[in-house]
């Protein structure tokens, strides 16, 4: 449903994304790691068509919505304004289709967004795009700043999301135990190129991958 | 006592076209970081176009109705230039700003003149609290406070004012929403022309406006503003209250010369106050 080809980003002479080509079928789930400054965000936000690419192409087929790094709340809004505005795009004011994947969301409605713990504003952020109704979920930095605890309860709804909804996910994530753990397939980026893809388990087994970008992780464990 | 009556509620109905300026500014500059001086400009616009109507053209009601709308076209126009373009720095829009309401002002003086002009507004006097006050007046006060409620609805209950809000609180995030953050900064400008607008259309019967009434006009809905921190509509309809009623107690009291002077003078002390004691909440 995603098809990325050739994708050259720069932003003024400094070139971000170098010749990136990815896919991610329908109702897949990609991870997307590598260390900083690789491009992971750059190529996240052209996939969500705030940046615009210098050449290549993004193809999508389907909607598109971000949950962005450092979850970017209308903090002085609620919750449930702040969802009802991810539906802006489609004019979508349906709440109760959230409300039914993420039930905490809807005790929290009247508080004030800003004033949330960082897993309750992360919880409002994957909210809040699927009010779009998304194909795929493009998710920057799921774990960032957030206890192990709330990863996890995350990373629970993201997998029921996928399961239950079919919702694509591709996934830019520091942590590559989770990230490897949720996602089938991966992709690590270096310097804006695609230096290694295929499937989590091999990815993490890899000693080229294993020593370049995440140094000695011989406790790595990969969901079978 | 009659006599104070007289100065407070003159004093609130030019603070109320002063606010309704000034909430012009803030809803401007929430959402597009820009200052708008065509502010005091659109005033004047459609004051003159609202008498220009009313002279066997238009019924009263409807002349001013239009006129007020009108003024949100040309608010519209105003933020066209200001904003049009992508990427303009806001202290470009400013200056182009400044620019467009020159130009407002050789229109004004194109179409109807350099002479003041005072359309016809409600006759007659009510008693207040025992004193003789002027209909005209007191509806200023009428509709300034109703035109604040509608905004405060529009802002917290409709779709297209939360849009707005968004807009202003997270301009990054609103972009990720697929809200176009440049169109809402459009509807942000057309708003400050009807607001800017219903002040000239309202005050003009009972003080006379002429093209160059749009300099004193702005730096008070200005002043206003500031006294809300260029972000609060309704602080700001304090500041436009306390600056009109200063002046005309300065104005009945003492003399018409200083009423601008003192009541500025009097924004000053109340905003280094209000400087410092959010100086002493941040220490805290």
């Amino acid at each position: 449903m995603l098809h990325i080809d050739d994708l050259v980003v720069r932003y003024g002479s400094a070139v971000a994304l170098d010749g990136v080509s990815l896919e991610v079928g329908a109702g897949e789930m990609v991870a997307l790691v590598g260390p900083n400054g690789a491009g992971k965000s750059t190529l996240i936000n052209t996939v969500s068509g705030l940046l615009q690419p210098t050449s290549g192409t993004v193809a999508l087929e389907g909607r598109v919505a971000q949950v962005p790094e450092g979850r970017q709340m209308f903090p002085d809004m609620s919750v449930e304004d702040n969802l009802l505005l991810g539906g802006w795009s489609i004019r979508n004011k349906q709440l109760d289709e959230v409300f039914d994947l993420l039930p905490d969301l809807a005790g929290m409605r009247r508080r004030n967004a800003g004033r949330l713990s960082g897993g309750q504003q992360q919880m409002v952020a994957v909210g809040r795009a699927l009010m779009a109704r998304p194909d795929l979920l493009a998710i920057d930095e799921l774990s960032l700043g957030l206890a192990p605890i709330v990863v996890a309860e995350l990373a629970e709804h993201l997998r029921y999301l996928n399961t239950e909804r079919g919702t694509a996910v591709l996934l830019v994530e520091q942590e590559v135990a989770l990230a490897f753990d949720l996602c089938a397939r991966a992709c690590v980026l270096e310097a804006g190129r695609v230096v290694a893809s295929g499937p989590s388990t091999a990815l993490a087994k890899s000693d080229a991958v294993r020593k370049a970008y995440f140094g000695d992780l011989a406790d790595l464990e990969v969901a079978p | 006592m009659t006599e104070f009556v007289t100065y407070l509620v003159s004093g609130i109905a030019l603070g109320s076209s002063f606010a309704l300026i000034g909430s012009g500014f803030v809803v401007v500059h929430r959402v597009t970081r820009v200052v708008n001086f065509a502010q005091g400009s659109l005033a004047v616009f459609g004051a003159m176009l609202s008498a220009w109507l009313l002279a066997d053209r238009l019924p009263h009601g409807l002349g001013e109705v239009v006129a007020v709308l009108v003024s949100g076209l040309a608010g519209l126009l105003v933020g066209l230039v200001a904003i049009g373009k992508r990427g303009t720095p806001p202290l470009i829009s400013l200056i182009v700003t400044l620019g467009v309401s020159m130009l407002f002002a050789a229109l004004i003086i194109w179409l109807w003149g350099q002479d003041p002009v005072a359309p016809p507004g409600l006759d007659g006097f009510a008693t207040v609290f025992g004193a003789e006050v002027e209909r005209q007046r007191l509806l200023v006060v009428v509709v300034t406070l109703s035109a604040f409620a509608v905004l405060a609805l529009f802002f917290s209950r409709t779709y297209l004012g939360k849009a707005l809000t968004a807009s202003a609180s997270n301009p990054h995030a609103a972009r990720l929403v697929g809200i176009d953050v440049r169109r809402m900064g459009l509807v942000a400008f057309a708003l400050s022309g009807v607001l800017g607008g219903l002040a000239g259309v309202l005050l003009a019967p009972s003080t006379a406006l002429s093209f160059y009434s749009d300099l004193p006009m702005a730096l008070s809905g200005f002043a206003a503003a500031v006294f809300g921190g260029l972000v609060s509509p309704l602080r700001t309809l304090l500041g436009g209250l306390a600056l009109g009623v200063a002046g005309q107690l300065t104005a009945g009291y003492w003399s018409g010369s200083y009423q601008t002077e003192v009541a500025l003078l009097l924004m000053l002390v109340i905003m280094i106050a209000r400087s410092r004691s959010f100086t002493q909440e941040e220490a805290k």
